[in-house]
């Protein structure tokens, strides 16, 4: 992270089904966040009002896939972003929320919208201004080809800072045994 | 029941506009907003727009995985799920008190979880809106502008986040879902080592979180009639309270006051929430809308958070944060503490207060104590039921779970901080949907004042996404003289309160 006035590598940034874990382990880079700052600039990022994602050298994307918007912002990112990156155990392989794989999709909503005893009302949320759910959670690359994984939940600060200055430097991310984890 | 400007008459006839998604916010939510031909605003809605489904598929899983596994609701605040799941399984063991090395460790560790989600909340996210103005150039307004800009603000800022991450990495094994707290207790103290660590920065950060209120007041003092205008509604407040009217965010009883801060109820066992609070369905979130039942649905909704919690408590128990609550209280006739933008405000008096509560802590010896979990001679009888309540970083989390002889969970339901505040964000939308849009042609900057009113809130659209199959497909049978003889539904759900 050394050479200076070369034009800055464009990154974006976003969580599907995920819980912004994985943001957060980046943002636990901490003070070296004005040093990324230095060689890189954000497009859509939760931490920009960018909204849809431009061409961009890097894309990281946090958590699976689980319903129709999920998708459509993915393919945006395959689309526009040169090297695609899964970050986190539910990019990789769909995570905890996947563990509703199993599960029938049952009428169990007729409990918790009409017969649950603390409603007030009973009425099952059908607005076509909410996105449609998937019968089950993917990982990214059942979607869209991935070009990097990292598993962890969340990666650690060090090993995001790792990939990237790594990614920075023209250098294939090596990201050894005390840096990858699973938990 | 309806609010006014929650539905348009003739939605087909209007024009519609979206910000989706909200920016500068945890999880994902958008705001629609319908409009007349003349540019006036018809209809308005915060919609929360994804889902999960953590309450059904812990269903079968032993009790003693919860508090690891619902902390993935949300990763800025998984701490506050990691204490309510262990709280409300205290209860089901029967660890009604804990001994005082965990006691103290788990109020230790939510300190640092307030205090990194405030100071991420308010410099990271929303610092850009009040530093740079509601309007300003878009591709300036983020976290990147400020460091150039304010750089000081921007390092401290960064600084304080990481002092409250390393509090619960230190106390939760790392920094975002660790695994400190267990049913009865904890997993580890923290060592003469690690708290030396702590104690090195400590003054430091009660200093720079002193700093942070003072800047959230400066702000609002250069603009105060805008900000006290801004997105302002009146409302009911609920939180938690200590026995001694004390701010307490770990534990304590429901306190609720009315617009005119007349108490509704005070210091009630929480163990029976559900006689308090019931919850409205509307078809177009997948987030109910709490209120409280004695009110009704149309007068009794409420807000959460520090905005409730620092103006419905008597005091607060640490010194500095409590000289400015009161100035909080008395500025400008107490008008901030009722207006929406008051949150920041409010929030940075609660930094200050969890920096100082680590500080206290940290001369605590029982941290270094060996008592960690409460032994079973001194536990009572098991309970099927278990409800763990806690003042998250953004205000009261509800946990209940039911758990049966084979130590499986069979019901799970969890009302979030966020969910609590839905009625009041929707409220606020369209206060300033009123007061900058109806009738102009929108931009970039009007269309950004909606998300500041959001982000007041300071909402965790992850944690209120924890319900699954709250979007149906719904299929259904029509006789040929149009009556339904059949629905299917597919879909899958949460559990209820009725179970437990």
């Amino acid at each position: 992270m050394s050479t200076q006035q070369k034009p800055k590598i464009r990154v974006a940034t976003t969580s599907l089904a995920g819980c912004f874990g994985c943001h957060m382990s980046l943002l636990d880079i901490d003070e070296r966040l004005f040093t990324l700052l230095e060689h890189v600039e954000f497009d859509r990022t939760p931490l920009t009002d960018i909204k849809h994602c431009g061409p961009c050298d890097v894309g990281l994307v946090e958590g699976g896939i689980c319903n129709a918007e999920n998708v459509h912002v993915l393919r945006e990112f395959r689309k526009n972003c040169k090297v695609l990156v899964a970050v986190g155990a539910c990019a990789v392989t769909g995570g905890l929320p996947a563990q509703r794989n199993h599960l029938s999709l049952a009428d169990c909503l007729q409990e918790v919208y009409v017969t649950e005893i603390s409603l007030h009302n009973g009425m099952i949320p059908n607005d076509p201004e909410l996105p449609l759910p998937l019968d089950k959670v993917h990982p990214l690359h059942e979607v869209v080809k991935v070009d990097y994984f990292i598993p962890g939940c969340p990666p650690s600060a060090d090993t995001l800072w790792k990939f990237l200055t790594d990614l920075l430097a023209g250098r294939t991310p090596k990201l050894g045994v005390e840096l990858t984890r699973y938990d | 029941m309806t609010f006014d400007l929650e539905t348009a008459p003739h939605p087909e006839t209007l024009r519609r506009v979206a910000i989706d998604p909200i920016s500068r916010v945890e999880g994902h939510g958008k705001v629609t907003l319908l409009l007349d031909e003349d540019d006036h605003v018809q209809q308005v809605r915060l919609h929360i727009v994804e889902f999960r489904g953590f309450e059904k598929f812990i269903q079968g899983r032993p009790y003693w995985e919860v508090p690891v596994m619902v902390q993935r609701l949300c990763g800025i605040c998984p701490v506050s799920h990691h204490l309510a799941a262990s709280k409300a399984l205290d209860q089901i063991i029967g660890a009604h008190h804990l001994t005082p090395t965990a006691d103290k460790l788990r109020r230790l560790m939510h300190y640092g979880q307030i205090l990194q989600s405030h100071a991420l909340h308010f410099f990271h996210l929303s610092s850009p809106d009040l530093l740079f103005g509601f309007s300003s150039d878009v591709a300036k307004r983020n976290i990147v502008g400020v460091a150039a800009a304010y750089p000081e603000v921007a390092r401290q800022g960064v600084l304080l986040r990481k002092y409250g991450q390393e509090v619960i990495r230190h106390t939760a094994g790392k920094r975002v879902h660790g695994t400190g707290s267990v049913p009865g207790g904890v997993n580890k103290n923290l060592s003469l080592a690690e708290r030396d660590e702590l104690l090195k920065d400590i003054y430091q950060i009660i200093g720079w979180a002193r700093g942070a209120v003072h800047l959230a007041r400066q702000l609002f003092e250069q603009n105060l009639a805008e900000y006290n205008a801004f997105g302002r509604f009146r409302a009911h407040t609920l939180s938690l309270i200590r026995a001694d009217g004390a701010m307490d965010l770990y534990h304590g009883g429901l306190r609720a006051r009315d617009m005119d801060g007349k108490t509704i109820f005070d210091h009630l066992d929480y163990n029976h929430y559900w006689e308090q609070i019931s919850e409205e369905v509307k078809p177009w979130s997948y987030m109910k809308f709490p209120f409280l039942r004695s009110l009704g649905p149309e007068t009794g909704w409420y807000r959460v958070g520090p905005l409730a919690r620092v103006t419905q408590c008597d005091f607060i128990s640490t010194p500095l944060a409590d000289r400015e609550r009161q100035d909080f209280l008395a500025f400008d006739a107490g008008n901030p503490a009722g207006s929406t933008l008051g949150y920041h405000w409010a929030r940075m008096i609660e930094m200050l207060h969890a920096a100082e509560g680590i500080k206290e802590l940290l001369h605590d010896a029982d941290l270094q104590g060996d008592d960690l979990v409460v032994a079973e001679k001194d536990r009572g009888e098991r309970q099927e039921r278990g409800i763990g309540m806690i003042e998250a970083p953004r205000g009261t989390l509800i946990h209940h779970y039911r758990v049966d002889e084979n130590d499986q969970v069979v019901r799970a339901n969890l009302i979030v901080s966020t969910t609590h505040n839905n009625q009041a964000m929707n409220e606020a939308v369209r206060q300033v949907a009123r007061q900058y849009l109806d009738g102009r042609k929108l931009t970039e900057g009007l269309l950004n004042h909606i998300e500041v009113a959001v982000r007041c809130f300071d909402p965790c659209l992850s944690c209120a996404t924890h319900a699954l199959g709250k979007m149906p497909l719904q299929v259904e049978l029509i006789d040929a003289e149009g009556k339904q003889i059949d629905q299917l539904v597919r879909g899958v759900c949460d559990a209820a309160a009725t179970c437990c």
